[in-house]
């Protein structure tokens, strides 16, 4: 396979050799040839994804690959071009998030108390809520938008870095080195920023893309249930339930693309996030 | 003149308790770690701190070093009370107090460089800008022993043995020109092999700055060969302090002479002194001497009245009944 071979012959160097690394690898190529497809969706895309371009509802032939919708759009274009939403918002998501629950989790766990007890209740009463139920329920609040879905994807997931930042800056704040840098004299800001933190980095970059692939299914039930974009544009969430009523008349094509990109593109992070967890086990401490 | 004086010292962590013993409102139980510890050390001598593990002695050393908290008593350093001491004082004082500890494994930051590691220090206490601070690093780093320093400045510590490691623990305590240094079990974690040359490091640092040093060893061997004095250690409580040489040729405490009947090394004709058991609780001490119920010489006194720490500098111990033996 040319993707295969291309893909090991550009992350291999850059990625050690050791268990997990032919998942990062997989992952890696997946999520890369998405994200080629949703910056250059202009050149790739053979059609306009919001006009007219083939006979309605016709299925997939050489002139239009994955077939046309109801309304005789292209759906391989509107699939190339749904990628760009779904990333946009699931990376904005994912980094707001990171970026709230990380230094929280951090400073509840370091300083611990009352401050920390209150704050982990807080924590753990939103993760009790399915975190699409959570979402939907953020973004009717809101308003439909992709602005607001992305506050809405973002609140969901700042447990998810609160817990494990917490969690490993509970196990980490007793270790010898701390012990050892305070003795020199450092104080907690320092202890966090320079002791503390880097010897997060790893569970957060794996946390980063587990959580994306998980947002991307919240992203895509947000879509579908027309709380980001509206149409014409497309987003293969939003595709997916404009393709539904179609699908009992045997009109496979409408949903099955968008459908399975989804899935592709969650099971691409998935992939990285397991293999790097792998990769960075414990025991493998550099 | 002595830099170093600890009057007392206690040191009790409470016991975690059940929900269940909550709920009944037990009263709070405590770990007595340190129970009334108080010696001294002059300027430039080392003292040795043996006991089994459990007894404390690295307590000892936390809280001297200000990483714990006294529950009671009083930490002298040149003569100041450390607790009375406002923030910034106290900050320069432990300054002077540096410790190493037990585990080179565990006390290097895995994500940091070796050099950063001993450069820290400098810029926390603004002994040093960053390059000044990095060039005398690498100096401190070849001092130890670690050479090209240019080349370990810029290892991680898995890239080091544990004897390397060891070093750069050194060196960190070392670079911020301490007076008093705290050798928790300092090389009990490193190979046979090395520890003569770890151990001379430390020695030939003591010698070039005329440091203090309390060092920690559950090792009697080790305690002879580097300590002036030496001090025995049990549950908490310090049962026999003196010269080394007396106090290892002359045992006065039962415990003392049970814990050197158990070196294989010392030469022991007539030192067949037992020891019974387990060390005893130490949320429930037992009442007298803690050490009646392992005492082979134990009798109704040592069980009601528990005896104080009597002599002089040279030689004081705390028993009802000392013995009077000679181990070569």
């Amino acid at each position: 396979m040319i993707v295969k071979n291309l893909a090991t012959r550009i992350f291999k160097p850059i990625i050690p050799e050791a268990e997990g690394r032919n998942m990062v690898i997989a992952g890696l190529a997946i999520v890369s040839i998405i994200l080629f497809m949703a910056i250059f969706a202009d050149i790739i895309a053979p059609y306009n994804p919001t006009k007219f371009s083939g006979k309605p509802l016709s299925p997939p032939s050489p002139s239009n690959l994955m077939g046309t919708d109801n309304l005789g759009r292209d759906v391989f274009s509107r699939v190339i071009h749904g990628s760009r939403v779904v990333l946009m918002v699931v990376f904005s998501a994912s980094a707001v998030s990171m970026a709230i629950g990380v230094p929280i989790g951090l400073i509840s766990g370091y300083f611990g108390g009352k401050l920390d007890r209150a704050i982990s209740m807080i924590m753990d009463s939103m993760y009790a809520f399915p975190s699409l139920i959570l979402a939907i329920a953020i973004a009717a609040v809101l308003g439909p938008s992709v602005f607001n879905a992305v506050i809405a994807i973002s609140v969901v997931y700042v447990p998810t870095y609160f817990r494990m930042t917490r969690g490993q800056t509970l196990s980490l704040k007793s270790r010898l080195f701390v012990e050892a840098a305070r003795a020199s004299g450092a104080g907690n800001l320092r202890i966090m920023r320079k002791y503390i933190f880097p010897n997060l980095v790893t569970t957060v970059i794996v946390v980063f893309s587990l959580s994306i692939a998980d947002a991307i299914l919240t992203e895509a039930g947000l879509s579908f249930l027309g709380f980001i974009v509206s149409a014409p544009t497309p987003d293969w969430g939003f595709d997916l339930s404009s393709g539904r009523p179609y699908l009992p008349s045997g009109y496979w094509w409408m949903i099955t693309f968008p459908g399975a990109m989804v899935m592709i593109l969650a099971l691409g992070f998935a992939l990285i996030g397991e293999g790097l967890s792998e990769l960075y086990a414990p025991g493998r401490e550099r | 003149m002595e830099i170093l004086r600890v009057e007392n010292l206690k040191k009790y962590f409470p016991v975690q308790k059940s929900f269940i013993e909550v709920l009944l409102s037990k009263e709070l139980k405590f770990i007595k770690a340190v129970d009334g510890v108080s010696f001294g050390v002059k300027k430039g001598e080392i003292l040795s701190l043996v006991g089994e593990s459990g007894c404390g002695k690295t307590t000892v050393g936390r809280l001297i070093t200000g990483l714990e908290e006294p529950t009671d008593g009083k930490i002298y350093f040149k003569g100041e009370d450390v607790s009375k001491l406002p923030k910034d004082r106290r900050k320069e004082i432990y300054r002077s107090i540096q410790i190493i500890f037990q585990d080179p494994y565990a006390s290097l930051n895995p994500r940091m460089k070796i050099g950063e590691h001993i450069t820290d220090p400098l810029l926390i206490h603004d002994i040093a800008d960053n390059d000044t601070a990095r060039k005398m690093a690498i100096e401190m780093l070849e001092r130890v022993g670690l050479v090209p320093g240019e080349q370990f400045f810029n290892r991680l510590p898995y890239q080091l043995s544990g004897g390397q490691r060891q070093r750069v623990a050194i060196a960190r305590a070392m670079v911020l020109n301490p007076e008093f240094i705290v050798a928790d079990e300092a090389v009990s974690m490193i190979d046979v092999s090395l520890r003569a040359a770890i151990l001379n490091l430390l020695l030939s640092f003591k010698e070039e700055y005329n440091l203090s040093m309390l060092f920690i060893t559950h090792d009697l061997s080790v305690a002879k060969l580097v300590g002036e004095r030496i001090a025995v250690m049990y549950l908490g409580r310090i049962v026999e302090i003196g010269d080394v040489d007396d106090v290892i040729h002359h045992p006065k405490h039962p415990y003392t002479a049970a814990l050197l009947s158990a070196v294989p090394s010392f030469d022991k004709r007539d030192l067949k002194v037992d020891i019974r058991g387990d060390v005893s609780n130490p949320i429930d001490l037992p009442s007298g001497c803690r050490y009646n119920p392992r005492c082979p010489f134990a009798d109704d006194k040592c069980k009601e009245s528990e005896p104080e720490l009597e002599g002089d500098d040279f030689h004081s111990f705390a028993c009802w009944h000392p013995l009077d033996i000679e181990v070569e």
